[in-house]
């Protein structure tokens, strides 16, 4: 991460309010709406201190009616303005999608580049504490399949606050996914006003034996099996997308030249997901190791059923640090049918969270 | 504008659109155009009426039966030609054709196929002009056009509901031709439109004469009430379609037709109304006017070149 001044150790939500309110008070075309977010409670905090600041013509509540209100934002969008429309959980984002692909995502090209639709759309993923079937979906791979969407999957504050920044900025409709566990995850984030990149993967931590490649909060379950890894000797290198769309290739690419594995984790179904396309982009590239034999992959992803609500069942939805380390081991050891497993490590996000919200 | 100023204002949009799409008709089979069409002939009382009150930069919102308010709003007639031809100097460069019709500097947002979806961005562009008056001190105004179907879409009910609670500058017309592609209204509506809309409390207007003058006057009536801040108003205007949905033709004797309905709307043709009203000398004039715009616009398309492969991949990305 950049070295800027005034860093500070941020939740990622205060990181969002922070991108939110200081766009808000650069750019008067900027407005932030949707269901709740001026409310107590605020969008877990994300958009605290906005209403105050800001006043109930910049950011206001809406009628539950996500169609309309994603048309809402692509209409400012095309008038100029820089919406940003919030659901509390990205399952609602399916009620918006009618308008996020058939106008939103084509109006630019459709209209032959006389409009544009600057748009941000923030969404969060549920976990845990019951989210179950309708508040756990991660549906970024359906918004990654349309020309004309951007996608950026935030994984700690200070990617949360530039990433927020650089969406509000950017003339295309950016859909940012959050998840709901990351929420409070504390980041050292500076005050200035700073964009990420959206296309660029970050190497959360390098390594020669194994290329970890996981999305949302598979980047923090990938980097605990790192850590199992180097236990027993394996140094593997775990890459944060951070943007799924344009996803960054180059930065894959040149990790899994390096060490000739490659371990796609993502937080959703691998059915037609990033994890598909990531593996198909590496074969149509005919990348090899160092060895010069073709890349060795694999993938790993949410259990190919609906998400069940009971904890007990929901442990084995996700993969975790152990079950990838697990699998990482069997590649690196080429020991397909290897049982090596780590010993229970923690997962506080995990274990500390409690809803109801 | 006084009252003949009118009838010959209103005579010229609605002949012009009435000959640029008879020209559509003519075209069509030699292929030229290879693009679904859905005509307004028989319709074009009702553009002509609700373009009328408004500016250049007032905006509209068009469905996928876009040609009528796209001429009648000023939209210019060789780079819609070209548009349907697929040539690169169509209003969108070939990449929109018949259904996507656009020209911003018209004030015209881009047409959508899917029925409804422009009804929410109309209403998202006149939250634009809401916030854009309290610097500025002058109220553009956006006019959302749709069809009787439309009203179905949960999108009308959802948009109407957000646009009277947050006071928008749009005046929503209900184009009411009594058709979704062949399926009349009465086997797809439970209430009237009227009946659904008036709770919502906006200053309402339904003209079912099919007379274009008490259109333009309740339109016009409408959009000043949009344009002086007093939040949205709705219209309901009936109206006829002549000939089939999508396509050139007449399809007069398909079961879904009602024989008597359309031979009353062909009895109430505003744009003959009008043609006598004028006179044969005026009417002429206009005609051979209208003539010249409708040959130079099919010269303009056939002229031109289509777009290269390039193009292929513009404006994915701003």
């Amino acid at each position: 991460m950049s070295m800027l001044s005034n860093q500070r150790l941020l939740r990622t939500v205060d990181a969002l309010a922070e991108a939110c309110s200081q766009e808000m008070a650069r750019d008067d075309s900027v407005f932030l709406f949707g269901l709740d977010v001026d409310d107590h409670k605020a969008i877990q905090g994300s958009t605290a201190g906005l209403l105050e600041k800001f006043g109930p013509d910049r950011i206001f509540g809406t009628p539950l009616s996500e169609d309309a209100m994603t048309g809402v934002a692509v209409g400012a969008a095309m008038a100029g303005m820089r919406p940003i429309h919030v659901h509390i959980r990205m399952d609602f984002v399916l009620l918006a999608m009618n308008q996020l692909i058939n106008m939103g995502a084509k109006a630019h090209y459709m209209y032959n580049g006389q409009i544009q639709v600057p748009m941000v759309v923030r969404c969060t993923i549920g976990r845990s504490w019951g989210q179950g079937a309708q508040h756990s979906q991660a549906l970024h791979s359906m918004l990654m399949h349309v020309p004309g969407l951007k996608v950026v999957a935030p994984t700690n504050a200070y990617d949360a606050k530039g990433l927020m920044i650089a969406a509000i900025r950017d003339n295309n409709p950016v859909i940012i996914m959050e998840h709901r566990l990351l929420c409070n995850a504390e980041a050292y984030v500076p005050e200035d006003l700073y964009e990420v990149e959206i296309g660029k993967a970050r190497i959360m931590s390098q390594g020669d034996d194994i290329t970890i490649l996981g999305v949302s909060h598979m980047a923090i379950e990938s980097m605990r099996a790192a850590k199992f890894l180097k236990e027993e000797g394996i140094s593997a290198e775990v890459i944060d997308p951070v943007s799924l769309r344009p996803l960054d290739m180059e930065t894959i690419g040149n990790s899994v030249q390096k060490t000739g594995k490659l371990l796609v984790v993502d937080n959703g179904w691998l059915n037609c997901g990033l994890s598909a396309e990531v593996l198909a982009s590496i074969a149509e590239q005919g990348l090899t190791g160092p060895d010069g034999q073709p890349v060795q992959v694999a993938r790993m992803g949410f259990a190919d059923t609906t998400c069940p609500t009971v904890r007990c069942l929901e442990d084995h939805f996700y993969p975790n640090g152990r079950t990838i380390a697990a699998k990482a081991y069997q590649m690196v050891k080429a020991q397909p049918t290897a049982t090596w497993l780590p010993p229970e490590g923690v997962q506080p996000e995990i274990q500390e969270f409690k809803g109801p919200f | 504008m006084t009252q003949p100023e009118l009838v010959q204002s209103l005579y010229q949009t609605m002949h012009l659109v009435r000959r640029f799409e008879e020209k559509l008709v003519e075209l069509y089979p030699s292929d030229k155009i290879k693009s679904p069409i859905h005509l307004s002939i028989g319709q074009e009382a009702v553009a002509a009426a609700v373009c009328a009150p408004l500016n250049q930069d007032d905006i509209i919102s068009n469905t996928y039966r876009c040609h009528a308010t796209h001429i009648a709003k000023g939209g210019n007639l060789n780079a819609m030609m070209a548009e349907l031809y697929g040539k690169a100097t169509g209003c969108a460069g070939g990449k929109a054709g018949s259904m996507h019709l656009v020209e911003i500097e018209s004030g015209i947002l881009g047409a959508s196929a899917v029925v409804g979806t422009t009804i929410p961005v109309a209403a998202g562009y006149a939250l634009a002009l809401k916030n854009e008056a309290k610097k500025t001190g002058e109220q553009r105004v956006v006019t959302a056009m749709f069809g009787d179907g439309s009203t179905e879409e949960g999108c009308f009910a959802e948009t109407i509901n957000f646009a009277v609670l947050h006071k928008l500058p749009i005046l929503f017309v209900c184009e009411n031709n009594e058709m979704a592609i062949h399926n009349p209204i009465e086997r797809r509506q439970a209430i009237s439109i009227q009946e659904r809309v008036k709770p919502y409390g906006m200053p309402m207007g339904h003209v079912t004469s099919g007379d274009v003058f008490e259109m333009h006057d309740e339109v016009t009536r409408l959009t000043e009430s949009v344009r002086a801040g007093n939040g949205p108003a709705f219209i309901e205007i009936e109206t006829h379609r002549w000939l089939e949905h999508v396509g050139p033709n007449n399809d007069d004797d398909a079961p879904y037709r009602n024989p008597a309905d359309l031979k009353k709307w062909k009895e109430n043709d505003q744009v003959a109304r009008l043609a006598e009203m004028l006179g044969t000398e005026k009417t002429a004039e206009i005609n051979a006017h209208v003539e010249e715009l409708v040959a130079e616009s099919v010269t303009f398309a056939e002229q031109s070149a289509f777009p290269t492969k390039e193009e292929l991949y513009t404006h994915v990305y701003a």
